[in-house]
């Protein structure tokens, strides 16, 4: 079934602030492998210009999920959660994100299409300092398959 | 050659990126949900995967993104100069049981000179001889 194309343009409430700390960034450093002393040694980042350790490009991804959650589960949008993949995904950042940071996500509902039965809803989410100070705006394409019976 | 011109040639239009293949193994996936806080049963549980139709437990796609873009930061000396990054996942990375796990491999090659001491680097990465990400791509300032 198609979605209801009046979410596009939708913004969905701030979330509740999240506090990056030094130490998760190292866990996702260590997640993903990368050895990089600027995610885990100040003194090495400060040697780069930084103030403190900074987060990998891709570590926003911790705080955008959970958020666009609030529309995947949206009941009034209805969109099959069980059927989501995760389509593409691009990351715009003004700056990377730091310990101390308090992000603040908001989501908006970009575009909504449907392709072969497929719901297709790219999400942009604005993430920002609890004092509106613009870190990153990620989107991502989130697409429900179609169920089998819409396939044939 | 001077240093300068090194400098430049390393961040020109046609330079390749240093390649790099990452091994993946069912331990990675766990440790990344961990971090993460993405515990979808595909990326864990082999008989859930196999479920829902999946030839096994797959990676995460955010991932194998993350594992790319290692490319890039190593590259670009900072990863703070990485502004832009952009891929679509096309086909998942599977991820068997078996002590071996997959092979992710990346290559980068700088494909346009953008405005503002930036450039346009294209990927690709492959796994067991697929594109696992399609239009892959970052803006990295190089100066």
């Amino acid at each position: 079934m198609a979605l209801d194309q009046s979410f596009v343009g939708r913004t969905y409430p701030p979330t509740p602030a999240y506090e990056v700390g030094r130490e998760k960034i190292r866990e996702f450093a260590e997640a993903i492998g990368d050895p990089n002393p600027v995610y885990r040694d100040p003194e090495a980042a400060k040697a780069l210009g930084h103030p403190d350790v900074v987060a990998p490009p891709t570590f926003p991804i911790v705080i955008s999920m959970p958020a666009a959650d609030q529309v995947v589960y949206d009941p009034a949008l209805g969109l099959d959660w069980s059927r989501v993949v995760h389509g593409d995904q691009r990351f715009n950042h003004e700056r990377p994100m730091r310990p101390g940071d308090r992000v603040v996500a908001v989501v908006t509902v970009e575009s909504i299409k449907s392709i072969a039965g497929n719901d297709m809803i790219t999400l942009m989410t604005e993430m920002s300092t609890e004092d509106g100070e613009l870190i990153t705006v990620a989107r991502a394409l989130l697409v429900a398959r179609a169920a089998e019976e819409e396939q044939s | 050659m001077t240093e300068t011109e090194s400098v430049a040639e390393r961040f020109a239009v046609g330079a390749v990126l240093p390649a790099a293949s990452f091994p993946i193994t069912r331990k990675d996936l766990v440790r990344y949900a961990g971090a993460s806080g993405d515990f979808n049963d595909i990326h864990w549980n082999g008989r859930f995967a196999v479920e829902v139709g999946l030839p096994d437990v797959i990676a995460h796609g955010m991932y194998t993104m993350a594992v790319a873009g290692r490319v890039l930061t190593d590259w670009a000396g900072d990863p703070a100069a990485v502004q832009e990054y952009y891929v679509r996942f096309s086909r998942p990375v599977a991820v068997p049981d078996d002590g071996v796990g997959a092979l992710v491999e990346v290559t980068g090659k700088v494909t346009k000179a953008l405005d503002g001491g930036r450039v346009q680097v294209d990927l690709t990465v492959l796994s067991a001889g697929q594109k696992v990400l399609g239009k892959a791509s970052a803006v990295v300032r190089v100066s």
